[in-house]
């Protein structure tokens, strides 16, 4: 018992290389990829136009502009956050898009103001919260309001048309390579680089530390205030850049573009299993539960049925993917 | 049913004056997936006794009370208490007969007063149907009356102590005519007036007919207030007997299962310099002007009474909590430690009080909380070398025995013990050379207390680590440390050298000068 020195300190282990991720819940995503199938299945038997080209790039184009949101929403929620922001944060950066465009800026210069736009609302939300000590809810829900309000007043409350003077423009939101289309491709980059960011760098464990347990991440040398102001600058650039996508597809950009969407990518992240008790989840489940809200949606649409009801049945899921979350926990704690 | 009913007596104790076991739990299995928690338990309380139940963490303590409350269910096994047969009872149920368990963590509702703690679900109606605060009150009164304290009803119970809420919820159990309460670990968050305290309401419940189940770590206290002993080891009963035939080592040798003839490791202590150097902390009214030094490879214990500032020390010095005045030194400088990140980086490690809620991050992996708090090591441009990481991780798993079946598994699956392993190993890890760790074994169990013992020996040997102790537990102060702070109320009124401490000695200081 007395050999508890550093002479048993030499472990004969060595490195395999790769590990597996300490971060915990993986495995979840496997379950719902099956729902996914499942649910494909059942809508080419219910519909047989589901497996058109056309529907099927309808749908992955609906699955990365909900997508693209909902990585930004992962992060808030891995740190036990939330960001009801993100729809009027579209909004302002859509009429934003619209403005510069039709005031003859450059498409390049105008991403880049645009999306610098998304971090610096991002980053409203990461001070309040931070330094303010608002409760994200409130700080966000806050801004909600008040990004609804200046998309409004910026577009006077009118749509704003592009005209065909931004042809370059449009391929962002309509364009294909290899007959995907560009935003599909988009959302690919966005999630593997989240995908990165989230288990591979030192900022994604902390991340996950800061959700899991706020004081002992701060007593762990973490900055916890600094962590928790990135991730809603990740959710309002991710944000802005729906916005650009958006704007491209319609051609227009509207002050009530992304009306709605927050609560998307909510019942995105939760399907996709990350829990709103922060710490645990990750990207690849939230790319799975953005497809199975749109293969949903697609399938009802294809049915027939009414949009109405529609909203009851999100609604539905939405409590049913936290019911499960807590009947899990539950059973692995006891 | 008769036949049933005559079994238990035949094993019954013949030196009970009457035939009168309260609780008498027979042949209890209970298997969880891949684990058998239970084996054929069989555990008997006498009317009005203390029943200590002992063993390590895992032996079983925990389901055996859990089956007893009714929230888990034996697969095999029958359950009489106050001669009834019970069978698969509801928590509600074994309430009704007069059970009450009262947990580590308080299930009390923190904003609610006093009063409707005690009664929670039973608050007494008037004749129109809303709630008699009036009666609520007065009853409330009588009943902590009747256990020798008072506390104003209308008091929120987010404003009492830890031990004032301790007594609430025995004052509940009471006002639920409960016939046997069982304590998890009373005295883990109790100072020693509060523990004498409680003694005192146990005993005069005691003369009352109240039995108890008594569980804890600390083997003094079983010595001070329990009547019989029940040891559990691995699931099953190592002995049961009365107090009088057992002694400390034969105690600790049942739930062990092995002699623990010296149970602190011999210590060969070699100082070095002064590594760190506290003057003139301030920190309000909790702490007021304290002033000593740490030198490379000493322990240096902290001990006083709840409340006199011991874990509040520790916080300030890592900038976990703001000074209002005090020069720190590190080797030989002066530095300012605005945030525990600060602190790390120049070499101080704080494992704080309370694992679970600032210690740990539960939810995640062994390996994870393990390098959490130095990630650069393994970063290069922050990216994480995750080959590397986990070499690391297993090389800290096996130096210091943590008994995990990955590196992978969630560490809120594992034992106090392995869990605070993992806590010292998060410290080795961000490679400090000054340690402050707060109740090193609390809530860990007999046999790992001695391994973490043996770590902390072997880091200020071998590594000229500077440690410094805070702990609740004399004994572990006197058998490990080089030199002792009694604190009382803020202030530091002794500095004792290793020679000449002793608990009396230690007692006096930290209750009066």
């Amino acid at each position: 018992m007395t050999n508890i020195t550093e002479q048993t300190a030499i472990t004969e282990r060595t490195a395999d290389g790769k590990g597996r991720s300490l971060l915990s819940s993986i495995p979840k995503g496997a379950g719902l990829l099956w729902v996914l199938v499942a649910l494909c299945v059942v809508a080419a038997l219910l519909s047989p136009a589901f497996l058109n080209a056309a529907n099927v790039t309808n749908v992955l184009r609906q699955v990365a502009l909900f997508g693209i949101v909902s990585v930004g929403m992962t992060f808030v929620i891995l740190t036990k956050g939330i960001d009801l922001s993100v729809g009027s944060i579209l909004g302002v950066c859509a009429v934003v898009t619209a403005l510069l465009l039709t005031g003859g800026m450059s498409v390049a210069l105008t991403i880049l103001v645009v999306l610098l736009l998304g971090a610096v609302l991002g980053a409203v939300n990461g001070l309040g919260i931070t330094l303010g000590g608002v409760p994200p809810f409130i700080m966000t829900l806050g801004m909600m309001v008040m990004g609804r309000g200046l998309a409004l007043t910026l577009a006077e409350g009118q749509p704003i048309g592009l005209g065909d003077r931004t042809m370059d423009f449009m391929w962002l939101g309509r364009g294909y390579v290899l007959n995907i289309p560009v935003p599909v491709w988009i959302f690919l980059i966005v999630s593997l680089v989240a995908i990165f960011v989230l288990r591979y760098t030192a900022h994604g464990r902390r991340i996950h530390a800061v959700g899991s347990n706020e004081e002992a991440a701060h007593l762990s040398g973490i900055n916890v205030k600094l962590v928790t102001f990135s991730v809603y600058v990740i959710s309002g650039v991710l944000a802005s850049l729906t916005a650009l996508i958006y704007v491209s597809r319609l051609t227009v950009g509207e002050p009530t573009a992304g009306t709605g969407i927050e609560l998307e990518a909510i019942a995105i992240t939760v399907i996709g299993g990350t829990s709103l008790f922060g710490g645990e989840g990750g990207i690849f489940g939230t790319i799975i539960g953005a497809a199975i809200l749109a293969v949903l949606a697609n399938i009802m649409n294809l049915v027939g049925v009414s949009p109405f009801t529609q909203q009851i049945v999100k609604g539905a899921i939405i409590v049913g993917a936290v019911l499960y979350e807590m009947l899990r926990r539950r059973k692995g704690s006891s | 049913m008769l036949q049933t009913l005559q079994a238990p007596r035949e094993q019954q104790d013949i030196s009970s004056p009457r035939d009168d076991a309260i609780l008498r739990m027979a042949d209890i299995e209970k298997s969880f997936p891949g684990v058998k928690a239970l084996r054929n338990v069989t555990f008997s309380v006498r009317r009005g006794e203390v029943h200590a139940l002992v063993g390590e963490n895992g032996a079983g303590k925990s389901t055996l009370m859990k089956i007893l409350s009714g929230a888990y269910r034996a697969d095999n096994g029958s359950i009489w208490f106050d001669g009834e047969l019970t069978r698969h009872s509801s928590p509600a149920e074994m309430i009704d007969r007069g059970i009450a368990v009262i947990y580590q963590e308080f299930s009390q509702a923190s904003h609610l007063t006093v009063a409707e703690n005690i009664f929670m679900n039973r608050l007494p109606r008037t004749r129109f149907g809303t709630v008699d605060w009036k009666g609520l009150n007065t009853d409330a009164l009588g009943c902590m009356r009747r256990l020798g304290f008072e506390i104003e009803p209308t008091t929120p119970v987010a404003r009492l102590s830890v031990a004032q809420r301790q007594m609430v919820e025995i004052a509940r159990a009471i006002s639920q005519h409960a016939k046997l309460i069982v304590l998890d670990e009373p005295s883990a968050v109790l100072g020693d007036t509060e523990l004498e305290r409680l003694f005192a309401t146990i005993r005069s419940l005691q003369a009352e007919g109240v039995s108890f189940v008594y569980i804890s770590h600390r083997l003094k206290e079983v010595f001070d207030i329990c009547q019989s002993v029940t040891v559990l080891r691995d699931g099953q009963v190592m002995k049961s007997d009365m107090i009088e035939s057992w002694t400390t080592a034969s105690l600790i040798q049942a739930m062990v299962g092995r002699p623990l003839t010296e149970f602190f490791p011999p210590r060969n202590p070699k100082f070095g310099d002064e590594i760190l150097k506290v003057s003139g902390l301030r920190r309000g009214k909790i702490l007021k002007d304290l002033s000593f030094s740490l030198r490379a490879g000493e322990i240096l214990g902290v001990c006083g009474l709840a409340g006199a500032g011991r874990s509040e020390l520790l916080r300030a010095i890592v900038g976990a909590d703001a000074l209002d005045a005090g020069r720190i030194e590190v080797h030989g400088s002066e530095k300012t430690i605005s945030s525990p990140r600060r602190a790390i980086s120049l070499g101080i490690g704080f494992a704080p009080e309370d694992r679970k809620t600032e210690g740990l991050f539960l939810g995640q992996s062994v390996g994870f909380n393990i390098t959490i708090s130095k990630l650069e090591k393994f970063a290069r441009a922050n990216v994480l070398r995750l080959g590397k990481e986990k070499s690391e991780i297993e090389s800290y798993v096996s130096r210091l025995r943590v008994k995990t079946p990955k590196v992978t598994t969630r560490i809120g699956t594992l034992s106090g013990g392995n869990q605070q392993k993992c806590v010292i190993a998060k410290q080795l890890n961000a490679e400090c050379d000054v340690l402050l760790i707060d109740e090193p074994t609390r809530g860990v169990d007999v046999g790992a207390k001695r391994e973490i013992y043996e770590l902390l020996v072997a880091f200020t040997e071998t590594r000229g680590m500077g440690i410094l102790m805070v702990s609740s537990e004399l004994p572990e102060i006197l058998g490990l440390c080089d030199r002792i702070l009694v604190m009382r109320d803020g202030e530091i009124t002794a500095e004792l050298g290793r020679d000449e401490a002793s608990e009396e000695l230690i007692m006096r200081y930290a209750t009066h000068h």
